[in-house]
């Protein structure tokens, strides 16, 4: 912890608001995410962790608090910020008439300082079905096309909502390492999860989002040491017991 | 994977990142089976049957006396544009919205506003290769254009495709993706039939009101254009004034996302 707070804050949201007619997503959101790091959000469904990742990477407006990523306001930030940030939406965004292979050169063209495609596809075993359009893709393999989009720009803060979902134990521990590589060269991963396996093993901090607020923010074990629990599930049910909706 | 940093950031400039979405967009326009039936099959088929029988008459009010494939082709290519500019592009706006598409390339280095840019861009680009392609046929069976409309015509064209597009924006933007579908075909069917596009709007009946379509505004400018060698002010007037109104709606609009 001690070398993780020496690093600086590349993610910085403070107390975030946010209502959508009359539900409310946040309730005053806090939380932090440093270059190197691998910070993963976790939280029952609707907590608000898509609200937070969409206002951090400037797709909403909050009503109210104040978001920064990488010094600057994400809303409105123009595309030298955009060049920086990387991102892996839930439901993907991907074109469904084109295959990984045309798609990815492509969003790497975007970009000021790309990886190499091959490479990053490779590693994500996309040229299996790097010629099958992506509505003909199974989910997981979607899930792998969009993580390689969210990193092809060579992020310093990559955004990833569920990137893990539907990937078979395998495809899962490839991603796994690479992401921890890629925090390992300096970039800030923020990481939206249901996994604890995957929390545990990946983060270097946890956030629990409960009801539109951060409930615990540490690593594995002070967010445990704080809940009263021996395991991050056992924390993870002491926090959010009650709120889940 | 070389994920380190090992060089600085030097931001690639914006016209090449909305250009190289353009040339991505187009490529996927031409590629698309069902948007090349209703952008290029549909209009040459129209021009050859309409060309091939004498009803209904087209050579009508200022156009008379004029043949009959001088007066149809400027039609067949308002319908194109209409083709393209609206019903394709809707459709395409409302599934990129569904799918997350159009709000993924928003947190590119591209942004909204380049991605809108190349997306002009693409339609514009497309339209010329089909313009020329309906042109090629419409030469083959007899087309006698005057070349001193042509000026006039790529205006029109111009502020017709931009009209189109910002309607289609109003549309695809708005409405879910099923509904976009539904509308913009049937939109197509009326404004082909009945909007003045391959019938001038003065063989129809409420010719004068007709004629304030962007579709009929369209057919008539390029009719002038081909056929008298003329620039229709009114006529391009409309297609200005639809394109500002429907762009300012579809400012207001516009969401992106499903």
């Amino acid at each position: 912890m001690s070398q993780g707070a020496s690093r600086p804050c590349a993610v910085e949201l403070h107390d975030l608001t946010r209502s959508f007619g009359g539900t409310t997503a946040l309730r005053g959101l806090t939380l932090d995410a440093r270059g190197g790091e691998v910070t993963c959000v976790l939280g029952p469904n609707g907590a608000g962790k898509t609200t937070a990742v969409e206002i951090a990477v400037g797709l909403q407006r909050p009503d109210g608090g104040q978001a920064r990523v990488l010094g600057r306001d994400p809303w409105g930030a123009g595309a030298a910020h955009r060049d920086r940030v990387g991102v892996m939406l839930q439901d993907g965004g991907l074109p469904q008439a084109v295959t990984p292979q045309a798609l990815l050169p492509h969003l790497a063209r975007l970009y000021s300082r790309p990886l190499d495609v091959p490479e990053l596809a490779g590693r994500l075993g996309i040229p299996a079905f790097g010629r099958t359009p992506v509505r003909r893709l199974s989910g997981g393999q979607r899930q792998r096309v969009a993580l390689a989009a969210a990193l092809v720009g060579d992020p310093d803060v990559a955004f990833l909502d569920e990137p893990t979902a539907g990937l078979d134990p395998h495809a899962r521990r490839e991603v796994h390492t690479l992401l921890r590589e890629v925090a390992g060269h300096g970039t800030a991963t923020v990481v939206t999860t249901h996994s604890f396996e995957e929390a545990q093993r990946l983060a270097d901090r946890v956030a629990v989002v409960v009801d539109g607020r951060v409930a615990a923010l540490g690593s594995v074990e002070d967010v445990c040491l704080g809940a009263g629990a021996t395991g991050l599930e056992e924390a993870y049910f002491a926090l959010t017991d009650g709120a889940a909706r | 994977m070389s994920a380190a940093p090992t060089t600085t950031r030097v931001e690639a400039p914006a016209a090449r990142r909305v250009l190289a979405q353009a040339r991505f967009e187009a490529l996927g326009l031409l590629r698309h089976g069902e948007q090349l039936l209703v952008s290029v099959v549909l209009p040459v088929l129209a021009l050859v049957g309409l060309s091939l029988v004498a009803f209904p008459e087209l050579a009508v009010g200022r156009w008379s006396g004029a043949a009959r494939i001088d007066v149809l082709t400027p039609g067949v290519l308002a319908l194109t544009v209409l083709s393209t500019a609206f019903t394709g592009q809707a459709i395409l706006l409302g599934f990129e919205r569904r799918w997350g598409v159009l709000r993924l390339l928003g947190t590119t280095p591209l942004g909204r506003g380049g991605l809108l840019l190349a997306k002009t861009t693409a339609v514009l680009a497309v339209l010329t290769l089909q313009l020329l392609l309906v042109g090629a046929v419409a030469l083959v069976l007899g087309w006698r254009p005057a070349l001193a409309g042509v000026l006039p015509a790529v205006l029109a064209v111009g502020l017709g495709a931009l009209a189109l597009v910002a309607l289609a924006a109003c549309v695809g933007g708005a409405l879910r993706a099923e509904a976009v579908l539904a509308l913009a075909n049937l939109v197509w069917v009326l404004l082909a039939g009945f909007g003045g596009t391959l019938l001038p709007a003065a063989a129809l009946p409420a010719g004068p009101l007709l004629s304030l379509l962007p579709t009929a505004a369209l057919g008539d400018a390029l009719r002038d254009a081909f056929v008298l060698g003329s620039w229709n002010w009114p006529a391009l007037g409309v297609l200005l004034l639809w394109g500002l109104l429907a762009g300012l709606l579809a400012r207001r609009l516009l969401r992106w996302s499903d």
